[in-house]
């Protein structure tokens, strides 16, 4: 037997039969990270907190509410007024998904920034935007749950998008509802696929973190990590980072619980759902909007659900639509310009995905919709062969070797000399 | 026993393999389809099918709402002008093309499920003071679709026109809707 490599006897002994902290310590604390990770590079881990909080928070709700079209709206409220702390947990978890969303969208566009998607971090990536879907599907049921006006229609419409398959379109949503509308049968098959489907989510980011270890993190500048020179320990540089910023987040999150909770809802959804009356103006939850822009900008049913799910579906190829082998877009002047189009756009769409679908902002949704896909299909594509990349450096240890390099950096490699 | 695999040992095992593997599928098959199938209507749910209504009450011009599987549905006594514009519209110009006669069992009422064919919203226009839409009959305040006196899609992203339930005049007032 080899040489014990823990102090605690029992550990030592549990780890010869199951090397779970063998395991963790190789994972958690000596795992080595480049050592010039940015405050973005906090949003992975913070993403991952988030799902904790909302599995947490979704069981104990879960242990009051009703799903059942008659007493769902009524148990929400009872969860409000009269369950202990029901208030603050459900407060919680409901702002929870909108942070759930923020987190993941600066998680996304972080990799989008520093091409993190490239080689050999494809199935990482993937993986990513696979979360990213069943977040979704999760958080639509889950919003349906309190079986407001807005749970309701948006239930109906968001279900009637597969009646637009040609078809078999109107079975599929039929076979969707249990029914002949979005009734009963829905509410419970919503209620028991918003409980799994968060430990499917966890799975999934366990794949996500087993191809992350199997490269490590990318970073700023987005060069391989040549050597130990270039990385630190896991723990305790980054735990403590991760920390500090998860504290900020907590303060922001419990800022919005206490003093804002109602900010990022509808006050529609305060109405008990009716089959016979649609809200006048129908909105998803902020975090769909852009999406919705898409569906409505394509005056087509069939094409306006296949564009908004396109719009997914073409970060799934991204690895191989960005045909450049320079990672970060600090050295990719155009790539760079065309990133911040690309964050300006993904803005626009959702602000008109929360306007009216009328008149001018009709149009502007189809230009913002024209361009989400012209920046995947054609720049990305295309810019390779146009685009001058600045020098890349040598290693993440000696990140300046260019003419520039200012007195300070100079000096640091002197010293290292 | 011999271990040479001749070529008639290896076409016996390799049918072995594709029958197993053949059967092995078809039974997990079957066992799925009623995992899926659950989720389809169940017979309570299809036995809640149909809803009579006395349209006796109804006068000329008004228009009510009566639920049928869960869903809407508009009965609207058409005035004389509404049942000439739904007749003079010429066919030319429909996304959906279908005469009114082709959409009413008796010209006076029209019966229409009262669901947006884009994406499931209920129309306005079966209240006096409602938003009618540029045609008259109704609007989907979702996605702004416009429907004429005959439920037909006349413009907006609906891509057909209001559906007919199945229904029959049990009397000249009286319908059965399902």
């Amino acid at each position: 037997m080899s040489k014990p490599k823990f102090k605690n006897p029992v550990v030592n002994w549990i780890d010869y039969r199951l090397p779970i902290f063998t395991f963790m310590n190789h994972e958690l604390n000596e795992y080595p990270t480049p050592k010039n990770l940015n405050y973005f590079w906090n949003f992975g881990s913070l993403a991952g907190i988030t799902l904790v909080i909302m599995i947490v928070t979704g069981i104990v709700l879960s242990m009051n509410y009703t799903a059942h079209i008659d007493y769902a709206f009524d148990s929400v409220e009872r969860i409000m007024r009269d369950v202990n702390h029901g208030w603050l947990l459900r407060y919680i978890h409901m702002n929870g998904a909108s942070f759930f969303f923020i987190v993941v969208y600066i998680h996304i566009f972080r990799g989008l920034y520093y091409g993190s998607y490239k080689a050999p971090r494809e199935i990482l990536w993937i993986l990513g935007v696979l979360i990213l879907l069943l977040m979704m599907a999760t958080a639509f049921m889950g919003y349906v749950l309190p079986w407001g006006q807005m749970s309701f229609w948006g239930a109906t419409v968001i279900t009637n998008l597969f009646s637009a398959i040609p078809l078999v379109g109107e079975s599929i949503v039929t076979w969707l509802w249990g029914g002949f509308s979005v009734d009963n049968p829905t509410l419970n098959r919503f209620f028991s696929l918003h409980f799994v489907l968060p430990f499917v989510i966890v799975g999934v980011v366990i794949l996500h973190l087993v191809a992350l270890h199997r490269f490590g993190s990318n970073n700023p500048i987005g060069i391989d990590v040549k050597g130990k020179q270039d990385t630190i320990p896991f723990h305790p540089y980054y735990t403590i980072k991760d920390l500090f910023g998860l504290s900020v987040f907590a303060t922001v999150f419990a800022a919005a619980v206490f003093f804002f909770p109602n900010f990022m809802g509808h006050p529609d959804n305060y109405i008990p759902a009716n089959p016979m009356v649609t809200p006048a103006h129908i909105v998803p939850e902020w975090y769909f909007l852009p999406f919705y822009a898409i569906l409505r900008a394509i005056p087509d049913k069939l094409g306006g659900v296949l564009f908004m799910f396109g719009a997914i579906m073409v970060l799934f190829v991204l690895p191989w639509l960005d045909k450049s082998s320079v990672r970060s877009s600090q050295f990719r002047p155009l790539y760079k310009l065309f990133f911040w189009f690309l964050v300006i756009d993904c803005i626009a769409l959702g602000y008109l995905g929360a306007m009216p679908a009328e008149g001018i902002y009709v149009v502007l949704s189809r230009l913002a919709t024209a361009y989400y896909f012209f920046h995947f299909l054609i720049i990305l594509p295309l810019l390779p062969k146009i685009e001058s990349t600045r020098p890349l450096p040598v290693s993440i240890s000696t990140p300046i070797i260019t003419a520039s390099s200012n007195a300070s950096t100079v000096m640091a490699m002197r010293e290292k000399k | 026993m011999t271990n040479k695999n001749t070529p008639d040992d290896k076409n016996k095992r390799d049918f072995l393999q594709i029958s197993t593997y053949a059967l092995g599928a078809v039974g997990a098959a079957s066992f799925v389809w009623p995992l899926i199938n659950q989720m389809n209507p169940a017979a309570d749910t299809l036995a809640l099918a149909s809803t009579e209504v006395d349209l006796e009450q109804l006068e000329e011009g008004q228009a009510i709402t009566v639920t049928w599987r869960g869903k809407p549905v508009f009965i609207r006594h058409r005035t004389k002008e509404e049942i000439a514009s739904a007749k003079d519209q010429l066919l030319d110009g429909l996304r959906d093309p279908q005469t009114d006669d082709e959409r009413v069992q008796n010209e006076k009422y029209i019966v229409l499920v009262g669901v947006c064919t884009h994406l499931g919203c209920v129309p306005l226009g079966q209240k006096s003071g409602d938003v009618k839409g540029e045609y008259g009959g109704w609007f989907c305040p979702c996605h702004g679709s416009h429907y004429d006196h005959s439920g037909r899609i006349r413009k907006g992203p609906a891509p057909t026109n209001l559906e007919i339930p199945q229904y029959s005049f049990l009397s000249d007032t009286l319908i059965k809707i399902g």
